[in-house]
């Protein structure tokens, strides 16, 4: 009688985890598949894609539209500017927002708590107000179209929400640690670089990641600052790529392909780390 | 002790290259383009002042209006769309189900991604004569639907919408996992005792409790959709007619092509006044219920 009535409980349970099932699966399909699409016809010659056969796996691998896309498409020279500048970016940032972070939670000054929230409120100011400001700087001082036009302000963009992680981090460290080394006769800089950096090393990573998105996929200032082909970064790079292969599916799917394949392969190793970071950098708010 | 933590010099170090390019390139140019928006000015020489005129010229001028429209339709379309969808994901996967971190994981995906490189995905799914969207209406028998989905004024605005929300639900649904993970497991065992339904423990228990993580998702999708402007920059720019048009691609567009750095200035500082508002109407609107 008992396991009767369990069975019958069970059932419209067991139909809703199905339907729940099918409706994720769905959700996957559509999240999922328009990538996929494009992996596929990075692999396709137009004549394949315009043949009808939209959707289907490559007949042939076509691996050449690579090769054109990275030379011909100068795809490797805005893949190379990318890691450059976002590289520059993320060290500047963790250096600076690391000892800034350290110095506003843990040392001992009158101006902490305002140097905090004048840098908090950066992190309300969207990037638009300083477009043109920072063009007619950068005009006037022969910065555009140099590496240094989009480091710097990548940079300061970045600082707010590194130096509120790192600080956070920072105040979640024991005293004693940091007592102890001092004792022990650590100055200020080696208590520093050999204590408590490396005890925020999660935080650090967070903000790695953090700021390699953003910089990797930020376009407004990358072509406004850019317009030096041989400076561009793969955001702009793939704009002019496109207007370069317009008709040229094959080629223009394999330049996308090389801009996103870095963030997938890092997404798909530290996933888990990935997602903290996302979270941690909502939270602000 | 004490000296060690209150050594001045290393302070100075430690504080003054971060808060001297911060101020620099942050906080100072919002006050440039404060001023630059009370000029007449194209780029050259002196501008000659001209006080709010370029603010009257914004609420008057039609193609601007047009821009703050778009704008508030897509803050509108991402939280009466793209948020309830966020959330409905985040409660299934918060509820224990088989292949939580698998689809966790997979609906994260587009938000990494470049918002270029989304855009052109997109405009090939969109094409009229090769793209996926067309195929899919004709495989279906609805080939009479099949069009230029961007080129054409009456369909263009919904079709540029569309990849954003696509883009961001995974990101919203994860925050509101988040969210709905740390509330304690202690009350959903209470609601299980006395007979609470999954649906009714989400209405009565869950949600209530995500009140934080709702509130910085709303925000987060109202200022992002003020903001907007790489995926319509590349996707349409703002085409066809200015029918796609938003306030960052109309200040773009009159800073870089028609020179008009004045006006230009206006609308960026009435695209950061709108974040604010908002954020602060949010906020409020949190607190008092």
């Amino acid at each position: 009688m008992s396991t009767a009535k369990g069975l019958l409980q069970k059932r419209p349970n067991y139909i809703g985890k199905i339907l729940l099932q099918g409706f994720l699966i769905i959700v996957t399909i559509i999240q999922i598949y328009p990538l996929i699409w494009l992996a596929f016809f990075s692999l396709k010659d137009n004549s394949e894609i315009f043949s009808g056969d939209v959707v289907g796996l490559p007949k042939k691998f076509l691996w050449s539209n690579y090769a054109k896309a990275l030379s011909d498409g100068h795809v490797l020279t805005y893949f190379s500017n990318s890691v450059l500048v976002t590289a520059a970016t993320i060290l500047l940032v963790l250096i600076l927002a690391s000892m800034t972070g350290y110095a506003i939670s843990r040392m001992n000054w009158k101006l902490s708590n305002l140097t905090m929230t004048l840098i908090l409120l950066g992190m309300m100011v969207p990037i638009h107000a300083a477009l043109l400001p920072l063009f007619m700087v950068l005009k006037n001082l022969h910065l555009l179209n140099t590496y240094w036009s989009l480091i710097i302000p990548y940079v300061a963009f970045g600082i707010p929400l590194a130096v509120f992680i790192l600080s956070s981090f920072f105040k979640g460290v024991p005293r004693e640690l940091e007592e102890s080394a001092v004792m022990d006769g650590c100055g200020i800089y080696r208590t520093f670089f050999s204590i408590m950096l490396p005890l925020v090393s999660p935080a650090i990573a967070t903000v790695a990641i953090f700021t390699f998105l953003s910089c990797w996929n930020e376009l407004m200032f990358a072509t406004t600052f850019i317009n030096n082909e041989s400076y561009q970064t793969l955001t702009v790079g793939m704009m002019s790529m496109v207007g370069t292969y317009i008709t040229q599916w094959g080629i223009i799917g394999a330049g996308l392909m090389i801009a996103t394949i870095p963030t997938i392969i890092i997404y798909l190793l530290l996933n888990k780390q990935v997602q903290k970071s996302m979270i941690a950098g909502a939270v602000k708010g | 002790m004490n000296s060690v933590f209150s050594n001045k010099k290393a302070i100075a170090i430690f504080v003054l290259p971060t808060l001297l390019i911060f101020c620099t390139i942050v906080l100072v140019p919002i006050f440039v383009s404060s001023y630059y928006s009370l000029l007449d000015w194209n780029g050259v020489g002196k501008g000659a002042f001209i006080g709010l005129d370029n603010y009257k010229e914004m609420f008057t001028d039609t193609r601007a209006l047009n821009s703050i429209k778009n704008s508030m339709l897509f803050a509108a379309a991402s939280i009466f769309i793209q948020l309830p969808l966020s959330l409905v994901l985040a409660l299934i996967l918060a509820s224990t189900i088989k292949g939580e971190g698998f689809y966790r994981t997979v609906y994260f995906i587009p938000v990494l991604i470049s918002t270029v490189v989304i855009a052109q995905l997109w405009s090939k799914i969109y094409n009229a004569d090769y793209g996926l969207l067309n195929w899919l209406l004709e495989s279906i028998g609805l080939s009479n639907l099949a069009q230029d989905w961007l080129g054409q004024k009456d369909t263009a605005l919904v079709a540029s919408f569309i990849p954003t929300l696509w883009q961001y639900v995974g990101y919203h649904m994860l925050l509101m996992y988040a969210g709905a993970k740390s509330i304690s497991q202690d009350i959903f065992e209470a609601a299980k005792i006395d007979g609470a339904s999954r649906i009714r423990t989400a209405f009565s228990i869950t949600i209530p409790l995500m009140r934080p993580i709702l509130k910085v998702c709303l925000v987060f999708s109202v200022i992002g959709a003020f903001k907007v402007f790489d995926l319509i920059y590349v996707l349409t720019g703002g085409g066809p007619l200015f029918t796609t048009e938003v306030p960052s691609t109309l200040m773009y567009t009159t800073i870089f092509d028609t020179y008009r750095y004045g006006y230009g200035s206006a609308i960026s500082v009435f695209i950061i006044l709108e974040c604010l508002v908002f954020t602060v109407i949010i906020n409020k609107f949190f607190k008092t219920e």
